[in-house]
C-alpha cells in the first residue's frame, strides 16, 4: 500500500510543467534573506519572482528621530561589507546643506577608505562567485585577503566592519603613525591577490563555460531598470559617478580609468569587478603619494544643526549607485531621509533576466549581480 | 587580455598546489592571539573621577544602553568664607553590551574625558544579563586602555588628543 | 615481526584452509579494507589537503596530533543518530538503496591485488567484471531517489543516473587501450605485463603504462572523476544548489554507508587506475615473497598519487552544468577514447 502511494505521488509530481521552487528566504546562494519564487517548465525558468521585505529594519524611519552623529553609525550598516562607502553621501549631502567643506586631507583620506572598502567587498565577490559556481577555493582566498585590508579600517577607525568615521566638516581623527607604509604593502598583496584570482577562475575554461552567456543585460534594459554600477558598465555603459556625477570627494584629482565590458553576461560583471579592484588599488597608492598635511575636521560649531534645506547626493559605492535624498528643518537631526539604494534596483531587473534560463543558471546570476540584502530591504 | 600560453585549467591547479605548499594562514584562537591594533573599539571604561554626571553619553546613544542614577551632594567650599559647592556623584553608571552598537558615540561626546576606549573583546558571557557592565567593571577596565598612539606624517598636531 | 612474515607468509598463503574459511577470511579483510581507505583518503584529502589548499589548516583538536580522530568521531556520531525514514517512502527499497552501493564498492575490490599473490580473486576478465560491478551502483543512486519520495531527490537521482550511465562509455573505452597493450584483461596479468616491460630496452623501471596510454589514463581519471560526482561534475550533490541530491532524506548510519560508499569507490578506482596505468604492486627488481610484503605498501603510494589527482582537481574547479557535462561526454571524451584505441591498435599491430 504504501508503495502504491509513493508511486502514485511521484507520477503526479513528476507533471514537470508549472512546477513552484522557492529559492530562499534560507538558501546559502541568495546572500541572505532573498526569496525567488520561481515557476519551471522542466529545468527551464518560466516566470520568476523576487520576494524581498525579509530584512526591512526600518531605516528610514529611524533616521527621523535620531541626531547626525547617531544616523552616521546606523547607516554604516545598510551595506555591511563596504560600510565607510555608505557614510559618505550622507555626510556630504549635510555638509552642502551647512555650506562647509571639509578640508583636503580629509578628503583624500575619505577617498582612500572609500576605496579600501570598495577593494575589500569586491576581493570577497571575486572569491563568493567562484563558490556559486562551485569552485571551493576561491572563497576562503576572498576572505584571508579581505583580512589585511580590513585590518587597516580597523587601524585608522576603529572597526572592522563600521567604521563610523566620517563626521559633519571631516573624519573624527587623523591616521596613526605607519598606517600610509602599510597601507602599501597591503596594495602590494591586493595586487598579487587579484592576479590569483584571474589564474584560478577568470582564465579557467569551465569557469568561462558557465558564465559567458549567461544572463544577458542589454545596456538599454538595464538602464531603464536603474541598474547602476559595475553591472550596467559589464554591458559596456560608460558610466561612473565618480567621474560624470557631480563632484564628491578627490576623484577629480586622480589619474584612473573606466572599465567596461562590451558583453553583459555574468563572465564581464566579474571581470569588470576585477579590473575595478585593480583600479582602486592603484588610486589608493595615488592618493597615499599625493597626500596632503593639514587639519581633518573643519571649524563647526559644537551642537551640530543643519540649516533647513533639501539636497539629493548620489554616489558610486561599490553596489552601485546609492543616492540619499535629506531633507533638514534646522533640528539637530533629518527631518526625513530617502535611501536609493543600488541593490534594490539591481534585484529588480531579476523578472526580466530569469526568463528561459536554466536552474543552474539562476544561481550563477544571482552571484554576478551581486547584491547585499542590507541594501535592497534597509 | 594577452593570449594566455598555459591553459587555464593548469594555471588554475598550479594556483591550489601553491597556497597548499604554503604555510596557513590560520590563529589557532585561544592556543594563540591575534592582538587587535590600539585603536580598536573593543570596551569602553570609564574614569569614574572625572564623571559629572552630565547625562550627554545616555542621551546621545542611539540604542539607549547607558543607565546613569547619580544625585547631588554638598561639599565644604574651597576656600574658608565662600559657598558650598555643589557636587554630582555617581550611583549607577551601567552600560548594557548586549546592546552597545559600539560606535563610540559617548566617548566622543564627552566633555571631561571619562569614557575612553579599550581594545579588549575577550568578555563574552554565557547569560545575557551579565553583559551588564556596572561602574566597577567598567572601572577596572581602565587598566586596558592603551596610550594614544601619535598621528601619522602631515596630521595637524594640536594640543588635545 | 618482519623477520617471522618472510618465512610464515608463504606457509600461510599455500596453508590447506577449508573454502568456507578462506572466503570468511577474504571477506573480512576487504570489510576492513573499505572503511579504512575511505577514512584515510576523507582524512588527507578532505579535510588536510582542502584545508590546506584553501590557506586553513582544518581539523586540529580532536584527537590532538592534527586532528586524526576527525572522521571516526564523525562516524560515531552519525551511528549514534536516529533512524528516519520518511513516512511516504518505500521502506524496503529505501533501507536497501546504501546497501546496493556499499555491495557493489566491496565487489571491485576483489580483483584489485596488492601482491603477487595477494588478490581476493584473480579473475581472467578482471577489468570487466570490475567495471560492470561498479554501474551497479547506479541502481543504489536510482533506488535512494525513488524511494525518498521527494520530487528534489528524485530528481537529483535522475540527473545523478544520466552523468553516470553517460560517462561509463569513456571509462570503458580508456581502457581498452590499456588491455590492447597488455593482452589481457586479468589484473595481476596487466601488473606483470608492466613489471617486465621494457622501455626502448631498459628494463630497469618496467614499463608503466602511463607512459604510453597518457591518453588513456587522463580519460579515466576525467571519467572516474564523473563516476563519482566530484567537482567539476558533482551536479548531482551540489550543495550550493537549490536540490541537495539524492541523499537529502538520508541521516544517521545510512548516510554514513552513502559517505563510505564513496571515498570507498574513490579509493577502489584510485586502486585500480594505479594498478592499470603505474604498475600496481609492482616495484622493479622486487621479486618473491617481499614483493608480498612490499607490494600493498606500493600500491597504497601509488593510490595516495592517483587520488591527490582526483582531489586536486576537485577543490579547484567550478562544476559544470548537466547539460555541459552530458556534451563533454558524448561530444569530446568519446572519440577521443575511440582514436586512443585506434591510435594503440595500429601501434600494437605494427610495432
Amino acid at each position: 500500500m504504501q508503495k502504491h502511494l509513493a508511486d502514485a505521488r511521484v507520477n503526479v509530481e513528476l507533471e514537470t510543467e508549472g512546477m513552484v521552487l522557492n529559492i530562499g528566504p534560507q538558501h546559502p546562494a541568495t546572500h541572505g534573506t532573498l526569496r525567488v519564487v520561481v515557476k519551471l517548465d522542466g529545468e527551464r525558468v518560466v516566470s520568476a519572482d523576487p520576494v524581498i521585505g525579509y530584512m526591512h529594519r526600518g531605516y528610514e524611519k529611524l533616521t527621523e528621530f535620531r541626531t547626525y552623529p547617531q544616523v552616521t553609525t546606523l547607516i554604516n550598516r545598510i551595506d555591511w561589507l563596504s560600510s565607510f562607502a555608505n557614510e559618505v553621501p550622507f555626510i556630504h549631502g549635510a555638509e552642502l546643506l551647512m555650506g562647509i567643506e571639509a578640508p583636503p586631507r580629509a578628503t583624500y583620506i575619505r577617498t582612500v577608505l572609500t576605496e579600501l572598502s570598495r577593494i575589500a567587498t569586491f576581493i570577497l565577490f571575486l572569491g563568493e562567485m567562484g563558490v556559486q559556481v562551485g569552485a571551493l577555493t576561491p572563497v576562503f582566498y576572498g576572505f584571508r585577503d579581505r583580512e589585511h585590508v580590513l585590518n587597516l579600517i580597523e587601524a585608522a577607525t576603529g572597526g572592522r566592519f563600521h567604521p563610523n568615521f566620517n563626521r559633519i566638516g571631516g573624519l573624527k581623527i587623523d591616521l596613526p603613525q605607519g598606517w600610509i607604509d602599510d597601507t602599501r604593502r597591503v596594495m602590494a598583496k591586493v595586487f598579487k591577490s587579484v592576479d590569483d584570482f584571474e589564474e584560478l577562475l577568470v582564465g579557467n575554461e569551465i569557469f568561462e563555460v558557465r558564465t559567458k552567456g549567461i544572463g544577458v543585460i542589454p545596456s538599454s534594459v538595464g538602464a531603464a531598470y536603474g541598474v547602476s554600477g559595475s553591472n550596467l558598465r559589464a554591458s559596456g555603459v560608460d558610466w561612473d559617478l565618480r567621474r560624470d556625477g557631480p563632484p564628491y570627494l578627490a576623484y577629480r584629482d586622480l589619474d584612473w580609468k573606466v572599465w567596461t565590458h562590451p558583453d553583459g553576461d555574468s563572465y564581464s560583471r566579474y571581470w569588470v569587478r576585477m579590473q575595478e579592484t585593480r583600479e582602486s588599488a592603484r588610486m589608493v597608492l595615488q592618493m597615499l603619494d599625493g597626500l596632503p598635511s593639514g587639519p581633518v575636521m573643519a571649524k563647526v560649531p559644537r551642537i551640530i544643526k543643519v540649516p533647513e534645506g533639501e539636497v539629493w547626493v548620489n554616489t558610486e559605492n561599490p553596489l552601485g549607485e546609492m543616492g540619499y535624498y535629506l531633507i533638514s528643518k534646522g533640528a539637530t537631526g533629518p527631518f526625513r531621509v530617502k535611501i536609493r539604494s543600488a541593490s534594490f534596483s539591481n534585484v529588480s531587473i531579476l523578472p526580466w533576466l530569469l526568463r528561459g534560463v536554466y536552474v543552474p543558471d539562476i544561481i550563477t546570476i544571482l552571484a554576478s549581480l551581486y547584491f547585499i540584502l542590507g541594501d535592497i530591504d534597509r | 587580455m594577452a593570449k594566455k600560453k598555459i591553459p587555464g585549467l593548469i594555471e588554475g591547479l598550479g594556483v591550489t598546489l601553491r597556497t597548499m605548499l604554503k604555510p596557513a594562514v590560520t590563529v589557532q584562537y585561544p592556543h594563540e592571539r591575534e592582538d587587535p591594533p590600539s585603536r580598536a573599539r573593543g570596551v569602553i571604561a570609564l574614569k569614574e573621577e572625572n564623571c559629572t554626571v552630565c547625562m550627554l553619553c545616555a542621551r546621545q546613544c542611539p540604542d539607549w544602553c547607558i543607565y546613569i542614577e547619580g544625585h547631588k551632594e554638598k561639599r565644604p567650599p574651597r576656600r574658608a568664607g565662600g559657598r558650598e559647592r555643589t557636587v554630582s556623584v555617581l550611583d549607577r553608571f551601567d552600560i548594557d553590551y548586549a546592546l552597545c552598537m559600539y560606535c563610540g558615540i559617548c566617548v566622543e561626546v564627552c566633555p571631561f574625558d571619562a569614557l575612553f576606549w579599550s581594545p579588549e573583546y575577550e568578555y563574552s558571557e554565557p547569560r545575557i544579563g551579565d553583559l551588564l557592565h556596572d561602574k566597577d567593571k567598567l572601572g577596572e577596565w581602565m587598566a586596558t586602555v592603551p596610550t594614544p598612539e601619535p598621528l601619522e606624517v602631515g596630521a595637524e598636531v594640536k594640543g588635545k588628543k | 615481526m618482519t623477520s617471522l612474515l618472510p618465512t610464515h607468509l608463504p606457509a600461510l598463503l599455500s596453508l590447506d584452509l577449508p573454502w568456507g574459511l578462506i572466503v570468511a577470511i577474504k571477506t573480512a579483510v576487504v570489510l576492513s579494507i573499505i572503511p579504512a581507505g575511505a577514512l584515510i583518503l576523507g582524512y588527507v584529502f578532505l579535510l588536510k589537503m582542502m584545508s590546506h589548499m584553501q590557506s586553513r589548516l582544518g581539523p586540529m583538536d580532536p584527537g590532538g596530533f592534527h586532528g586524526w580522530f576527525q572522521l571516526i568521531g564523525d562516524g560515531i556520531k552519525f551511528i549514534q543518530k536516529e533512524d528516519i525514514v520518511p513516512a511516504e517512502a518505500d521502506r524496503r527499497v529505501f533501507m536497501a538503496a546504501p546497501a546496493v552501493i556499499l555491495i557493489s564498492t566491496f565487489l571491485i575490490y576483489l580483483v584489485i591485488p596488492a601482491g603477487p599473490r595477494l588478490v581476493v580473486a584473480d579473475l581472467e576478465v578482471g577489468i570487466f567484471y570490475a567495471l560492470a560491478v561498479s554501474s551497479l551502483s547506479v541502481i543504489g543512486v536510482l533506488m535512494a531517489g525513488w524511494a525518498s519520495a521527494n520530487k528534489y531527490a528524485l530528481m537529483g537521482a535522475l540527473r545523478a543516473a544520466a552523468q553516470l550511465i553517460a560517462y561509463e562509455l569513456p571509462l570503458v573505452l580508456a581502457v581498452v587501450g590499456v588491455v590492447i597493450q597488455a593482452g589481457t584483461m586479468s589484473l595481476q596479468g596487466i601488473v606483470h605485463f608492466q613489471a617486465n616491460g621494457e622501455i626502448f630496452g631498459f628494463g630497469g623501471l618496467g614499463l608503466p603504462l602511463i607512459l604510453t596510454q597518457f591518453v588513456g589514463f587522463a580519460l579515466f581519471l576525467i571519467a572516474t572523476q564523473a563516476e563519482l560526482t566530484q567537482t567539476p561534475f558533482d551536479m548531482p550533490v551540489a550543495e550550493s544548489e537549490l536540490v541537495a541530491g539524492y541523499m537529502v532524506e538520508y541521516s544517521g548510519f545510512r548516510f554514513l554507508f552513502f559517505f563510505m560508499g564513496e571515498f570507498g569507490t574513490a579509493f577502489a578506482f584510485a586502486g585500480i587506475a594505479a594498478t592499470l596505468f603505474l604498475g600496481g604492486w609492482s616495484i622493479p627488481g622486487v621479486e618473491g615473497t617481499v614483493a608480498d610484503i612490499l607490494g600493498p605498501m606500493v600500491l597504497f603510494t601509488k593510490i595516495m598519487v592517483v587520488a591527490f589527482l582526483i582531489f586536486w582537481v576537485r577543490f579547484t574547479y567550478p562544476r559544470l552544468r548537466e547539460d555541459q557535462l552530458q556534451a563533454i561526454a558524448w561530444k569530446y571524451l568519446i572519440p577521443i577514447s575511440l582514436l586512443n584505441i585506434l591510435v594503440t591498435g595500429i601501434f600494437k599491430v605494427v610495432a
